[in-house]
């Protein structure tokens, strides 16, 4: 069986692109061969700078000849259905067989497709892969209409055996396909050709071409280690820079150089994302110093003189990179040192959004929020505030416009620089954190207080200008935001009632959205906020004490401001049983412990939900839950037929049974215990005093017929299952729980 | 390949070799714009050029101006008025990128000692309405050319696809000649008997445009001057195609186009005195694009372009 090697040989395929296109040429070939009836039995792709090459091992030589027999009409059948069938068929009508059947004379039809060599099927498949290639960015070059990454040269395409290879014959808007290609650009110039794959990679080889991207990575690593260890360094390792690296050399010749002296003090961040940034150098760590002190080049050829010319160069325009990253760091600091609220006044000039003002208003709101959460918290609020202010100021930093990466890093070199206290200037770089699901969350109170002042003015701003995120679409990350509020409360176990920041943030916002909210109105609202921690209440304080507003947009703040809260804790709810869902607690367990009070409070309602789930786990927790339904679905009926609800107190001196009076005693026994536990918030002592209620329960349902023909019986048990009804619902609403 | 040619010796003689070079490919050699521009890729002879059938090959000097790069002269290389070698071939040719070499020898690059990559940057042109796919080329790790494709200009697709070559001439010519300080560099021959370096010629420039584009430009002037430009633009591309006093059909591209060259320079001026927000910064450069885009159209209705009438 033939072997199928093609390449497709064009100048420079960015690097982030060519793994994916590797994968995507052999996805595409193979299917495409598969369908066409030709099997493979392996098939693997490699690629370089200028070319993706596919081997395909094991072809058959031509596609399988298939025979199919489709059954028709009836004999005598409606001309109509016969020609319906021969047109599906692709036959005529003297072409079909009559047979007998059981149920009469049918039409047969048999289809033969009759097998193809493999060359041609190839050439079809390889002209409908070049012409759709799935490239993330296409261009059209010279005069031609074809699209590829960047201009095709030409096209190797052979299939091999041992008595030789053969050119599949095609062209693609005049490219030929051949047996030839190009080793390295400037160490090998010119074409060979190739009988094989093997042939193929063993001369690409001598022709200074490392073939498969692994190989590259892999030997630029292993030398970048050796002359960094013999040196007695580290390099820094990064996966991504080193498969970017293996992708743009065909033969990687590893270099290291020094860093001048004069840069060795700039942050370390600063050395290696400028190097990786620009030059796409590695970073040499001394391991004594714990300084940046060298770096890793990576060339694309073997020199006369060892490379000594191009390590110069390099080294030459790294100093230019670093005397301007200098440049900025040194003026940064001088701005810093002599007053840092330059860059936050700066930020004046700066749109955040252009319904929500600029960056130094959205400061200002965080600012505030910050002040407001200190309590909870427990931080001092000025302290709070101030670190909210300076936390974004490296904004206007020269660093942070160059380097946007460096954000909040080098507000924390800056902040310190301008003397403040460590604490505060670790805010500016921890208070964007948690950024992904996999990010630290910040545990210093400081931090907390701002990393959450700041998603929360994001979410609260976003709500009030109705930008919310739909489908997939979110561009201002907030779904991102809500859950880094979720896990700062979480993970440093905050009581914090999210409602009454939303709405302060929500009033915060609007008056920023819209300037014709009497500004000291909002104040005034904001206040009593702070005072009632209900928006209603506030609301009705400030409109007394302002007697009658004439028609006011302030007035809309009354229906708007509580809607978008309660949209807006919707969504955190939503957020929550997604984070939670990786825990193994399902969204029916959450919607029950949302449904009972305190639903902002997100420890609460997480304690309450891992409490419900571990006991509904229990055998005892998932029958009562049966048993809790039982009675609710007795009682909404009785209800229901008789137009009353049974919320009296049961009387014990109606029990008949012995499981009756059992009940009564446990229910009081339950009621006890599971007021205590909440009192303390154990919400699994609480749980599990309500699970105890299985076995009476149980017992009750075997033994007692709820619905009897005594009149005061049957009312008193509705009320009995009226208190099994109350016990529970005051742990979480069961009703909520499926199966 | 052709072999490494001798070490030039000056900043003018790598643009004479340039020069000669693409002379000698094929190329007219045009003259610089006599505008301020921010990049050679606006000079007409590319911007407008790059649109149309028809065949072109050119290559110039611009200089070039960018307020916001002032560094007082002391910057090693960064520079508010600075030198673009521009080359734009179309349709381009299969061997562009082996030209784009020649000339890299043609300079004194030895291909056998040095590092040259092609390295993914995306050409964009936010002002013209233009992009392109290419790279930018680095000789051992430093940025020596940009190399594009251009796809789109003044929102209309290149049919036929223009090669463009851009070669950032100082930078690229101090590493040719070991300058580390762009103001030492040497201009014209250092044997020469009167020998002038490139600060002996800039440096004082430099100084008095970097205070002028930060501290002095009077803001309101430009503001003025943007929109005047702006509005004589529409004005020149509102005129009837044909000419009352000639009767000939004549569309005024080329003037419309300077009026757009002008405001894109003003804004960047009005951007490096700090005058213009983010979100100004965009309307801004849209309606610099929305200029350019009118030009394009009505370019490509001349004859330059191949429109046949």
């Amino acid at each position: 069986m033939p072997d199928l090697l093609i390449e497709l040989f064009s100048e420079e395929i960015p690097a982030r692109m060519q793994a994916r296109a590797g994968e995507d040429l052999k996805k595409r070939i193979t299917s495409g061969l598969v369908e066409a009836g030709l099997t493979y039995s392996s098939a693997v792709a490699l690629t370089t700078p200028r070319r993706l090459a596919l081997a395909v091992e094991g072809v058959l030589a031509e596609s399988p000849t298939i025979r199919e027999e489709r059954k028709g009409p009836k004999v005598g059948a409606p001309d109509k259905a016969i020609e319906g069938f021969l047109r599906g068929a692709g036959l005529t009508r003297d072409q079909l067989e009559e047979r007998d059947t059981p149920k009469g004379a049918v039409y047969f039809a048999v289809i033969e497709k009759t097998g193809r060599p493999a060359a041609e099927i190839v050439a079809e498949v390889l002209e409908a892969t070049i012409r759709n290639f799935p490239w993330p960015k296409s261009m059209r070059w010279g005069n031609g209409g074809l699209r590829w990454v960047r201009p095709l040269h030409s096209i190797l395409c052979i299939l091999s055996d041992e008595s030789g290879a053969q050119v599949v014959p095609m062209m693609v808007e005049g490219i030929p396909a051949g047996d030839t290609t190009e080793g390295h650009r400037f160490m090998a110039p010119g074409r060979f050709s190739v009988n094989s794959f093997e042939d193929y990679a063993e001369k690409l080889k001598r022709s200074y071409v490392m073939l498969a991207p692994e190989e590259r990575a892999e030997h630029i690593w292993n030398d970048a280690q050796n002359l960094a260890f013999a040196a007695g360094l580290d390099v820094v390792e990064d996966k991504g820079l080193l498969a970017e690296v293996a992708g743009l050399v065909e033969w990687p010749v590893v270099l290291m150089g020094q860093i001048d002296a004069e840069f060795l003090d700039l942050p370390p961040e600063v050395l290696q994302t400028s190097m990786k940034e620009h030059q796409k150098f590695f970073s040499v760590r001394n391991p004594r110093t714990e300084r940046i002190e060298r770096f890793i080049t990576v060339a694309n050829r073997e020199t006369a003189d060892n490379g000594a010319t191009i390590l110069a160069g390099n080294q030459k325009v790294l100093s230019a990179r670093l005397a301007d990253a200098k440049f900025f760091w040194d003026n940064d600091l001088r701005v810093a040192e002599s007053d840092i609220t330059h860059w936050t006044r700066a930020l004046e000039n700066v749109t955040f959004h252009n319904k929500l003002g600029t960056q130094a208003q959205r400061i200002q709101r965080i600012a505030s929020l910050a002040r407001e959460l200190a309590p909870t918290t427990g931080v001092d609020a000025n302290l709070s505030e101030k670190a909210a202010r300076l936390a974004k100021a490296d904004l206007s930093s020269e660093m942070v416009y160059e380097f946007p990466e460096l954000q909040g890093l080098m507000g924390r070199y800056y902040i310190k620089a301008a003397g403040e206290d460590a604490s505060v200037a670790a805010v500016a770089q921890e208070h964007y954190s948690p950024l992904g699901p996999s990010d630290d969350v910040p545990t210093s109170a400081l931090s907390v207080t701002v990393a959450l002042a700041d998603k929360l003015d994001t979410l609260a701003g976003f709500w009030a200008i109705d930008e919310k995120p739909t489908g997939s679409k979110d561009p201002f990350a907030l779904r991102r935001a809500a859950l880094g509020v979720i896990r700062l409360v979480l993970s440093n176990d905050l009581r914090l009632p999210l409602d009454r920041f939303f709405d302060s943030q929500l009033v915060r916002a609007e008056s920023a959205a819209n300037n014709a909210l009497p500004r000291e109105n909002v104040e005034h609202l904001l206040d009593e906020i702070a005072d009632h921690g209900v928006f209603g209440a506030a609301f009705q304080a400030v409109k007394e004490k302002i007697g009658e507003i004439p028609n006011s947009d302030f007035l809309k703040l009354e229906k708007k401001v509580p809607d978008s809260s309660d949209d807006l804790l919707d969504f955190f709810h939503d957020r929550l049983k997604v984070f939670l869902r990786e825990e193994g607690i399902r969204h029916d367990i959450i919607d029950a412990c949302i449904a009972m009070d305190g639903n902002d409070d997100l420890t609460l309602l997480v304690k309450r939900a891992r409490a419900l789930n571990a006991v509904i786990e229990t055998e005892d927790g998932e029958n009562l839950v049966q048993g809790f339904k039982r009675a609710n679905n007795i009682l909404a009926q009785a209800e229901e037929k008789d137009g009353v609800e049974y919320s009296y107190g049961a009387e014990i001196k109606f029990a008949e049974t012995d499981s009756e009076k059992a009940l009564f005693d446990a229910l009081d026994t339950t009621k006890t215990n599971i007021d205590q536990a909440l009192k303390s918030e154990d919400f699994p002592a609480a749980m599990s005093a309500m699970a105890s209620l299985r076995a009476p329960v149980d017992a009750f349902f075997e033994d007692v017929q709820v619905n009897t023909d005594n009149d005061i019986l049957r009312r008193n048990r509705l009320n009995l299952l009226n208190q099994i009804r109350q016990v529970c619902s005051s742990v979480a609403d069961l009703t909520r729980i499926e199966g | 390949m052709t072999e490494p040619s001798s070490a030039p010796r000056s900043f003018q003689e790598i643009i004479l070799r340039l020069q000669t070079y693409w002379a000698s490919k094929g190329c007219a050699i045009l003259q610089p714009y006599d505008m301020e521009v921010g990049a050679g890729t606006f000079h007409p002879a590319t911007t407008l050029r790059a649109l149309g059938s028809k065949a072109w090959a050119a290559a110039y000097v611009q200089p070039s101006r960018r307020p916001t790069d002032g560094r007082y002269g002391e910057n090693p290389n960064r520079l508010q008025h600075y030198y673009q070698y521009q080359v734009l071939i179309k349709p381009s040719p299969p061997d562009l990128q082996d030209l784009y070499l020649g000339s890299l020898q043609a300079i004194g690059i030895d291909m056998e000692l040095h590092d040259i990559r092609f390295v993914e940057d995306d050409w964009e042109s936010p002002t013209l309405g233009a992009w392109g796919l290419g790279w930018e080329v680095w000789c051992d790790g430093m940025e020596v050319s940009q190399f594009t494709y251009f796809q789109q200009v003044g929102g209309h697709d290149c049919a036929p696809v223009s090669g463009e070559l851009t070669y950032g001439l100082e930078r690229l010519a101090m590493y040719v000649l070991g300058i580390d300080h762009v103001m030492d560099m040497p201009f014209n021959d250092p044997q020469s008997p009167s020998p002038l370096t490139y600060g002996e010629i800039f440096k004082q420039t430099e100084e008095e445009y970097a205070r002028w584009n930060f501290d002095v430009a009077n803001t309101d002037v430009l503001l003025r001057q943007f929109e005047e430009a702006e509005a004589e633009c529409a004005a020149i591309l509102a005129q009837e195609h044909k000419d009352p006093k000639t009767g000939k059909r004549i569309i005024m591209a080329h003037p419309a186009y300077d009026q757009c060259i002008k405001a894109s320079h003003i804004f960047n001026l009005l951007d490096a005195r700090g005058v213009i927000s983010v979100t100004e910064r965009q309307a801004y450069i849209g309606r610099v694009r929305a200029l350019a885009k009118q030009c394009a159209d009505a370019f490509v209705m001349t004859e330059a372009a191949g429109h046949a009438v």
